[in-house]
């Protein structure tokens, strides 16, 4: 018995179809061609639905592409056929597939030249020479695979701001794992370091938004993310830090260090809690860094004492520089161009303190010297507004002596005139 | 109340028991403070008028160097103003001016001869010839002044 | 020493006729009671008036009204000129020195009722001398290119543009194009030394003129006791008794501002940056600080006016009253009309120094 409906069923099979096919366009992507997966997958409730709601964000999306792009199947398909082996489908892959998964297109030059021919095609081979790639290989399916830095269906471009990858956001990104103790247990290296780097300049640095500045990856690398061995690491903060790492290598410290197997700029500021260094880690006093290793009367002890010494005439003459031109500025006389000289004497100073990786005392002192004369000039300077004040002053003393002269003069000059 | 500006009356106090200075005295008074203190308003007003040795607020043209002062290859670091200022005489003999203020972190920057470029010692950061941020952090280019001889002096120019 | 005087007298009376002056400056009589003291600060107003004028001549020495030059060549007048130092801590106290005595010129005027018949005239060549005044204030404040300066400058302009139908085209005028910029440095400084100076002139010579040529006024309550003759006529020779006085007022103001000027010397500040941010706490010169603080307490809007154009309107209001009160304030007797504008002058009193106490704690 057939029922009577409408329609026939495959009237309503038609019907439905074009429903969809019309529903697919009011949610089709702005690109042009068709794309079935997005149509229908956006429709559905939790994990099938929430890639498709957020690929419109996703690079790949802008791009053109769809998920069968990297998923494989039929896009212009709409019908369950579209995720058949036969069209290529190739579902989702499995942890330890995902580099060569990315790889397919990302490692094949021709292929993304078609969409920026400028960017590398290496990321995968490089992957392989780290940490994290050697031990996929080995089994390990833990470690960070492209999804786990870069997302997925919502994948930025890395000069993207909200990206995950972008230079404010790399350390929170590596931190998801490296800072979790249970995540980590097992692996024998410290957690500590995502809580250790937010403490360091560099990290005050990019938050303050100068994204030069060095995040995890700028030292470790990125793809091919290894910590540095202990010979590269002046070499690595080197490439920011050139002067330092140029005079401790031609220092004593250098050959030292290499034949002792020491990781050279951390051994002093440390690898990922760079703290701003203050004068104090320089020298003999209770802070200083130098007598953690030399000892009084050895030749390293007396540098140190001296380099010390310097920095602080250095640093005391130019807060005396600076006070008695405050003073004088406080009260009213114009000394901006002092002030100007004197910032001299504070480079002076910055550039003592990067001459002390040199730990030759006679190259420190040769710029503290010249830092102490330049500030000695501006101390005479403010000294000399000072009396130029003094000098006004009297000058006004003098000046209103005169007036009150005057006035006392025209005083009498009137009672007289109209005394009777 | 009329007043007579010339009394004939004595100058003996007339006993109403103020004080009474006599006419030549206050006739002295008066003058001398008068003399003094036209002379306290016209004495700085005259020397105000003299022009001081350096005799403009020089803030756009600076004489940086004299010629044959810079070798080929080698720059100096001036003044301009209230900021430094970097006067490079390239290998050809040309003569090229930029502010020294690195637009990284505000470092005084340098000619790096072996380069043939601006380099800036604090994190690295390197110009080319035309001031361009080629290199490492800075995120802006310097900006360039104009360089002119005018007889032996060098004089570097900058805009508003 | 007199007989010179008399000989260079003589020589001029018979050129210019000098003599009539000698003679009206002997006749000229200043009444004497109570009130006395507030006819000096007209004198005292001409002559902080020479002050800036001189002062602001030896300025125009070395100044340049450009934006790349005006910080630069104060901050050479501070520092390297010999005394630029006192001549430009002067100009600045003087002129709000100067802004302040005609305030108290006025108002004591106001209530002295020196504005009756037949003065009406001086009172409204005073008035606008008043606001050409604030207008030297507003217009110098901008010269030295400073930031405090420059913001002060673009809140005040900013106001014109509120002015209902020609409010752009005013901005624009004032500020020499849609923002603050060296134009504005420039034309200011225009209106400033050449067009200001030259209404100020003027306007001053029709004041003095007609201050001599009506005499002093006496207040109405001096006058009802003289008729009544419960009070003496008691008056003084203008030269040479009320003049040597005013001299003497007028060494006082000349040793207040040397002092001020050495003890207190005027700020430089820091260059304009006209891309940077306006400063917290930014606000226009004490002498506009109640209008300010008042435009503050205006709700946004009232029905469809909001309350920049409600506290223009207001002030504009106020200010066209009070130029015109002469003739508002017709009746000259005792009666209620006069009580009445004598109590709106103490409002107009109390407000003014209510509001900008505010505004300053």
């Amino acid at each position: 018995m057939m029922r009577r409906f409408s329609g026939s069923s495959r009237m309503r099979g038609w019907a439905l179809g074009v429903a969809v096919v019309l529903w697919g366009f009011s949610a089709a992507p702005a690109s042009a061609q068709k794309d079935s997966c997005v149509a229908c997958h956006s429709n559905l409730p939790g994990e099938y639905g929430r890639p498709a709601k957020l690929f419109s964000s996703d690079i790949h999306h802008q791009a053109g592409l769809s998920c069968a792009d990297c998923h494989g199947g039929d896009r212009t398909d709409d019908s369950m056929n579209a995720m058949s082996p036969a069209k290529g489908f190739r579902g989702v892959p499995a942890k330890a597939q995902v580099p060569q998964f990315c790889g397919r297109c990302h490692s094949d030059p021709s292929y993304m030249r078609k969409f920026n021919p400028s960017l590398r095609t290496d990321q995968v081979s490089e992957y392989f020479t780290s940490v994290h790639g050697k031990r996929l290989k080995q089994g390990d399916t833990k470690v960070a695979v492209c999804v786990d830095c870069h997302s997925v269906h919502d994948i930025r471009a890395p000069s993207d701001p909200r990206a995950s990858v972008y230079p404010t956001n790399v350390a929170e990104t590596c931190a998801h794992c490296h800072a979790d103790a249970n995540y980590m247990k097992g692996y024998k290296i410290p957690t500590n370091q995502y809580a250790l780097y937010e403490k360091s300049v560099h990290a005050a640095a990019i938050a303050g938004g100068d994204t030069s500045a060095p995040t995890c990856s700028t030292c470790h690398g990125n793809h091919g993310a290894t910590p540095p061995g202990v010979s590269s690491v002046a070499n690595v903060c080197g490439t920011c830090h050139a002067m330092n790492e140029q005079l401790f290598e031609k220092s004593p410290h250098g050959a030292a260090f290499a034949r002792m197997g020491l990781p050279g700029c951390v051994q002093c500021h440390s690898n990922h809690e760079i703290l701003k260094p203050t004068d104090a880690l320089v020298g003999t006093g209770p802070k200083a860094i130098c007598v953690t290793c030399h000892v009084k009367g050895d030749n390293g002890y007396n540098t140190a004492q001296k380099i010390s010494e310097g920095l602080d005439n250095l640093k005391a003459g130019y807060q005396k520089a600076d006070q008695a031109l405050d003073t004088a500025e406080k009260s009213g006389m114009e000394v901006s161009p002092a002030k100007v000289e004197l910032t001299s004497a504070h480079s002076d100073l910055i550039k003592a303190r990067v001459a002390v990786h040199s730990f030759n005392a006679a190259d420190v002192l040769k710029i503290t010297n010249q830092g102490v004369e330049i500030s000695h000039k501006a101390y005479e300077a403010g000294i000399a507004a000072l009396h130029e004040r003094d000098y006004r002053r009297k000058g006004l003393a003098v000046a209103l002596i005169a007036i009150v002269i005057a006035m006392s003069g025209l005083y009498f000059k009137i009672r007289r005139s109209e005394r009777g | 109340m009329e007043v007579d500006l010339n009394p004939q009356k004595s100058t003996a106090g007339d006993g109403d028991g103020k004080p009474d200075l006599g006419r030549r005295w206050v006739n002295l008074i008066l003058g001398s403070g008068v003399v003094a203190t036209l002379a306290a308003f016209v004495y700085p007003a005259i020397r105000y008028v003299i022009p001081p040795p350096v005799s403009e607020a020089t803030n756009l043209t600076v004489v940086a160097a004299r010629v044959g002062e810079l070798k080929n290859n080698s720059a100096k670091v001036f003044r301009f103003g209230s900021e430094p200022a970097i006067l490079v005489r390239m290998a050809d003999g040309a003569y090229r001016a930029f502010t020294a203020v690195c637009t990284h972190l505000g470092c005084t920057v340098q000619y790096r001869a072996d380069l043939h470029e601006i380099w800036c010692p604090c994190h690295n950061g390197i110009y080319d010839m035309q001031g361009r941020n080629v290199s490492g952090p800075p995120p802006r280019p310097l900006a360039e002044y104009k360089v002119h001889i005018q007889g032996e002096d060098i004089v570097v120019v900058r805009n508003a | 020493m007199a007989g010179i005087k008399r000989r260079i007298f003589g020589w001029l009376d018979e050129r210019i006729g000098g003599g009539s002056l000698e003679e009206f400056l002997r006749h000229k009589k200043v009444p004497l009671h109570r009130h006395t003291i507030w006819y000096y600060f007209g004198g005292m107003a001409l002559f902080l008036f020479v002050i800036q004028v001189l002062t602001g001549i030896l300025l125009l020495m070395y100044y340049r009204p450009t934006a790349s030059g005006a910080f630069e060549s104060v901050q050479f007048i501070m520092t390297q000129v010999k005394f630029g130092w006192l001549i430009r801590s002067i100009h600045s106290w003087s002129a709000n020195l100067m802004i302040l005595i005609v305030f108290i010129h006025m108002f004591s005027v106001y209530f002295m009722k020196a504005y009756r018949k037949p003065r009406e005239l001086t009172w409204v060549t005073g008035m606008l001398l008043f606001f050409i005044v604030l207008a030297f204030g507003f217009s110098g404040y901008l010269l030295p290119w400073n930031t405090l300066a420059f913001f002060a400058t673009k809140v005040g302009t900013d106001m014109a543009g509120f002015v209902p139908f020609f409010g752009k085209w005013i901005l624009v005028f004032l500020r020499g194009g849609k923002e603050v910029t060296g134009a504005t440095l420039t034309r200011f400084f225009g209106f400033h030394v050449a067009v200001l100076p030259g209404l100020a002139t003027l306007l001053l010579a029709l004041h003095l003129l007609l201050v001599q040529r009506l005499g002093m006024s006496v207040p109405p309550g001096v006058e009802k006791k003289i008729k009544e003759g419960k009070e003496p006529e008691r008056s003084m020779p203008f030269f040479p008794n009320f003049l040597l006085r005013d001299v003497m007022g007028w060494y006082g103001a000349l040793g207040a501002l040397g002092a001020l000027a050495a003890i207190f010397p005027w700020e430089l500040g820091v260059k304009a940056n006209p891309f940077g941010s306006a400063p917290a706490g930014i606000h226009p010169e004490w002498y506009f600080l109640f209008m300010y603080q008042t435009l503050k307490y205006l709700p946004p809007k009232i029905l469809f006016i909001n309350s920049e154009l409600l506290g223009l309107l207001g002030f504009g209001v106020a200010g066209a009253i009070w130029v015109l009160v002469p003739f508002l304030d017709y009746k000259h007797g005792f009666g209620r009309v006069t009580r009445f504008f004598t109590g709106l002058g103490i409002f107009a009193l109390g407000f003014i120094i209510v509001m900008s106490g505010l505004a300053l704690f």
